[in-house]
C-alpha cells in the first residue's frame, strides 16, 4: 500500500501529456478522415458509372418519329379483306408524295427505308382496327429506322465524307426536307417498355424481358422464401448443435459463395437434361435462380432468429407454450423484417444475375413477352447481354437504357425492402 | 439433454439433513426435491439439493452469486431443458409426481409452475395479448368474455388493473419497469399456476416499484406458493416465511426465515447474513 502512493502525482498539465493528448487527437481526425475519403471513392465511382450509363442511354429514351399522311386506296386495300392489302407501297407513295422530283425505282425504294421497316405493319394494324379509313386517308406516326434515328439524335456527323457515314448527302437531304415540314418528332419511346425485342433496334424494347424477369423472381421467391425459412428455422430452433450440423451450416456458407455459372451448370444438367423442362423458360430460369437465393435467406434468416432476445423465448417457454408456439407467435413475427429485407436483397442479386440464365439458354431471341412460367423468353440482365452483343448503332444507347431500366428496379425493391423493415419493425 | 436418474447419489458427497421434515410439521408441501444434482457438461452445478417447499408461503433462495440459486430454480419448471448440455438428475415432486418423468408434459408443468425473469419481459403485444396468451394456448378460457374475464381478474389480483384499464390495446413494452414486471406476474397468475418462481424480480427496479411487488408477493401468496430468488436479504426477510442459503452448489441451510436471519445454525450462514462474504 504504502509503495502505492509513494508515486508522485500524474501532473494531467506537463508537455508531456499535452502531446500526447494531441497525438490522440489527431489519430480520432486521421481514421476520421480515411473513412470520408473511403466513402467519396465508392459514391465518385458509383457516379461516374451511372453518368456514364445515363449519357450514353439517355437517347433511347426518346424515338424518333414520322408523320405519314397515308392514302388508303380501295385499289391497294380490299374492304373484305384488309388484312393482305399492299401497304409498303402506300407507305412508299406517302414518302414519295413529298418527293415528286424522284422518278427512279432505286431511289424511291432508298427513300421509302426512312421509315421502319415494320411500319407496314403498324398501317396495317390501324386499318384493321378501324376499316372505314379505306377509301379515304389515315395519318399516322412511325418511328424512322435507325440511322435516320442516329442522324436525328446527332450520332452522325453530316461534315464526315459521304462513304464514312450510313446516310448519302440525298438520304440526309430527304430527312432534312421532311424536317423542315414539321414531320419528325421525338416523342418518349413508350415501345422501350411495351415492345418486346426485335432485329430493329428503333423498335425493340424490354416488356418481353420485363414480364420474364417477373416470371423468374416469383417462382424464385415462391421456391426460396418457404424452403429457406423453414430450413433456418430447423437449423436455429431444432438441430442438435453436432458435427453433422456444423457441416451443414459450412457447407450452406460455402453454396452462398459459390459462382452462379455452376448453378446454371447445375440447372442445365439437372432441370433441363434430366427433368426435360423446357429451355428458355422462365421457371427453370427462377429454379436456377431459387438455388442462388436460398442459402442467402437462409443466412439472413438464421441471423435475425438469433437476434431475437433470449428473454423472450424464455417468456414464451415460461408461460408453457410449445417450441412451435413459441417460434411462429413469438420469434418469427419478431424477425420478420429482417427475414424479408434479406429476402428482397437476394432477390435483388437474383435479377441481376445473368449467368445462370444463359446457360438455361434465356438468352434466346423471342419477340413477344411471355405468356407464361414455361413459354421461352428472356430476362432483363440477359436481355442487356444479347443487346451489348448486336452490332447496330441503336442497341449501344438501349444496351445503356436497358442497364437503367434494371438499376431503377433494384431501387425499387430495396425501397420497399427498407420500408417493409420500417413498417413491421417492434421494439421490446 | 436432461436425463432422468432417481438413483443419483453417485458421489460420496452426504445429502444434507432435510430440515423442512422437521420444521414444516403439519405444512402441506407443495414440492419436494430430493438429492438433486446439475451438471452444465462436465462441470456440477448443483450437489444433492434436498428441500421441501411448503404451499401457499414465500421461499426464498438466498446466496452469493454463482452459488446456483438460479440454476435450482429453473430445474423446477425444467427451465433448464433449453440450456445445451445441461443434465438434471434427482427427485422433483410436484403434486407426488416426478416432473422429469418423460411421461409428464413439459407444458402441462410449465402452466402449473408459472416463472417470472429477472429482467421485466412482456412479449411486444398488447397489454391484454400478454395476459390473455397463456389461457389462449392451454384453453383455458374458451369465449371472448371468458377471456377477458381471465385478464381482468389477473391484472387486478397482480395490482396492475387500475392504472391499464384504460390502454389495455397499447403495448405492454410501453409501461414502466415496475409495471411491466407486474404485467409479467398478471401474466404468470392467468393461466392458474400452483407455484410461482420468481428470478431476482425486483433487481431492475427502483426501490418504490420494488416496495409494490413486494406488498403483491405478500398477496399472492394466500392462494399460490412462491419461491423467490433474490439476493437482498432485507427482501428475503421482508417477503419470505422460510429461506434458504445456497453456496458453492450446495444448500447449506434451510428453515424459518426469523430463524435463518437470526440464529442460523452454519457459520457460513452466519457470514453471508452478516456481509463477511457475498
Amino acid at each position: 500500500m504504502t509503495e502505492i502512493s509513494a508515486r508522485a502525482p500524474v501532473n494531467w498539465s506537463a508537455p508531456s501529456s499535452e502531446s500526447r493528448r494531441r497525438r490522440r487527437h489527431a489519430a480520432d481526425r486521421r481514421l476520421q478522415a480515411y473513412g470520408l475519403i473511403a466513402i467519396s471513392i465508392a459514391i465518385g465511382l458509383l457516379a461516374i458509372l451511372v453518368m456514364s450509363l445515363i449519357v450514353t442511354g439517355h437517347s433511347a429514351f426518346v424515338q424518333t418519329e414520322l408523320t405519314l399522311r397515308l392514302d388508303i386506296s380501295a385499289d391497294r386495300v380490299k374492304r373484305e379483306d384488309p388484312a393482305s392489302g399492299d401497304y409498303r407501297a402506300i407507305i412508299a407513295d406517302a414518302l414519295a408524295a413529298h418527293f415528286l422530283e424522284i422518278d427512279n425505282p432505286r431511289d424511291r425504294r432508298a427513300l421509302a427505308r426512312i421509315a421502319t421497316n415494320n411500319a407496314q405493319f403498324m398501317v396495317r394494324d390501324a386499318v384493321v382496327a378501324d376499316p372505314s379509313v379505306i377509301g379515304g386517308t389515315l395519318t399516322l406516326p412511325v418511328p424512322v429506322s435507325d440511322p435516320y434515328d442516329q442522324l436525328n439524335k446527332g450520332y452522325i456527323d453530316p461534315d464526315l465524307p459521304e462513304e464514312q457515314r450510313r446516310l448519302s448527302d440525298l438520304e440526309i437531304g430527304w430527312f432534312n426536307a421532311l424536317a423542315d415540314k414539321g414531320l419528325i418528332a421525338a416523342p418518349f419511346n413508350w415501345g422501350l417498355f411495351v415492345n418486346a425485342d426485335s432485329r430493329f433496334p428503333e423498335l425493340a424494347g424490354l416488356s418481353g424481358a420485363i414480364v420474364g424477369s417477373f416470371y423468374a423472381l416469383l417462382v424464385c421467391f415462391l421456391i426460396s422464401f418457404p424452403v429457406g425459412i423453414a430450413a433456418a428455422v430447423y437449423l436455429e430452433e431444432f438441430a442438435p448443435r453436432s458435427r453433422a450440423s456444423d457441416v451443414l451450416e459450412v457447407n450452406i456458407n460455402n453454396l452462398a459463395a459459390v459462382p452462379s455459372i455452376v448453378f446454371g451448370l447445375l440447372g442445365l444438367a439437372v432441370f433441363l437434361n434430366f427433368f426435360g423442362l423446357p429451355r428458355s423458360a422462365p421457371l427453370v430460369g427462377g429454379m436456377v435462380l431459387s438455388l442462388m437465393t436460398l442459402p442467402t435467406i437462409i443466412i439472413v434468416t438464421r441471423a435475425a432468429l438469433k437476434a431475437v432476445p433470449p428473454s423472450l423465448r424464455e417468456a414464451a417457454l415460461g408461460m408453457g407454450a410449445s417450441k412451435h408456439q413459441m417460434i411462429a407467435h413469438h420469434v418469427l413475427p419478431l424477425a420478420l423484417p429482417g427475414i424479408l429485407t434479406g429476402t428482397i436483397i437476394g432477390l435483388a442479386q437474383a435479377l441481376g444475375e445473368s449467368a445462370p440464365l444463359l446457360l438455361i439458354g434465356m438468352n434466346a431471341f423471342v419477340t413477344s413477352a411471355p405468356g407464361g412460367v414455361l413459354d421461352a423468353s428472356t430476362a432483363l440482365s440477359t436481355q442487356i447481354f444479347i443487346w451489348a452483343d448486336s452490332p447496330e448503332r441503336g442497341f449501344v444507347s438501349r444496351t445503356s437504357a436497358g442497364i437503367l431500366v434494371l438499376l431503377g428496379f433494384l431501387i425499387v425493391m430495396n425501397l420497399i425492402a427498407i420500408i417493409l423493415r420500417r413498417r413491421f419493425e417492434r421494439k421490446w | 439433454m436432461n436425463e432422468l436418474t432417481t438413483a443419483s447419489l453417485e458421489s460420496g458427497v452426504p445429502a444434507p439433513a432435510m430440515p423442512a421434515l422437521e420444521d414444516g410439521a403439519g405444512e402441506s408441501v407443495a414440492m419436494r426435491v430430493r438429492d438433486a444434482c446439475v451438471f452444465y457438461g462436465d462441470k456440477q452445478a448443483l450437489f444433492d439439493i434436498s428441500i421441501d417447499i411448503n404451499a401457499c408461503s414465500v421461499t426464498s433462495l438466498i446466496g452469493p452469486s454463482g452459488c446456483g440459486k438460479s440454476t435450482f430454480l429453473r430445474c423446477l419448471n425444467r427451465m433448464n431443458d433449453t440450456i445445451e448440455g445441461a443434465r438434471v438428475t434427482g427427485e422433483f415432486l410436484l403434486g407426488g409426481r416426478d416432473i422429469y418423468d418423460p411421461g409428464l408434459d413439459v407444458v402441462e408443468l410449465r402452466a402449473r409452475v408459472g416463472m417470472v425473469f429477472q429482467k421485466p419481459n412482456p412479449f411486444p403485444k398488447s397489454i391484454f395479448e400478454n395476459v390473455a396468451y397463456g389461457p389462449r394456448i392451454h384453453g383455458i378460457a374458451r369465449s371472448r368474455a371468458d377471456l377477458e374475464e381471465v385478464v381482468v381478474g389477473s391484472l387486478v389480483k397482480a395490482g396492475l388493473f387500475e392504472e391499464v384499464k384504460d390502454r389495455l390495446l397499447e403495448p405492454g413494452t410501453g409501461l414502466s419497469g415496475g409495471q411491466q414486471q407486474r404485467l409479467c406476474i398478471a401474466r404468470a397468475i392467468a393461466v392458474s399456476p400452483e407455484v410461482i418462481l420468481m428470478d431476482e424480480p425486483c433487481s431492475a427496479l427502483d426501490p418504490i416499484a420494488t416496495a409494490r411487488i413486494e406488498e403483491l408477493i405478500d398477496e399472492l401468496r394466500a392462494n399460490y406458493t412462491i419461491i423467490i430468488v433474490t439476493h437482498s436479504m432485507q427482501q428475503a426477510a421482508r417477503v419470505s416465511q422460510r429461506t434458504a442459503f445456497f453456496h458453492l452448489g450446495i444448500l447449506v441451510e434451510e428453515g424459518e426465515t426469523s430463524h435463518i436471519f437470526t440464529n442460523p445454525d452454519d457459520e457460513r450462514t452466519q457470514d453471508y447474513i452478516t456481509g463477511r462474504f457475498g
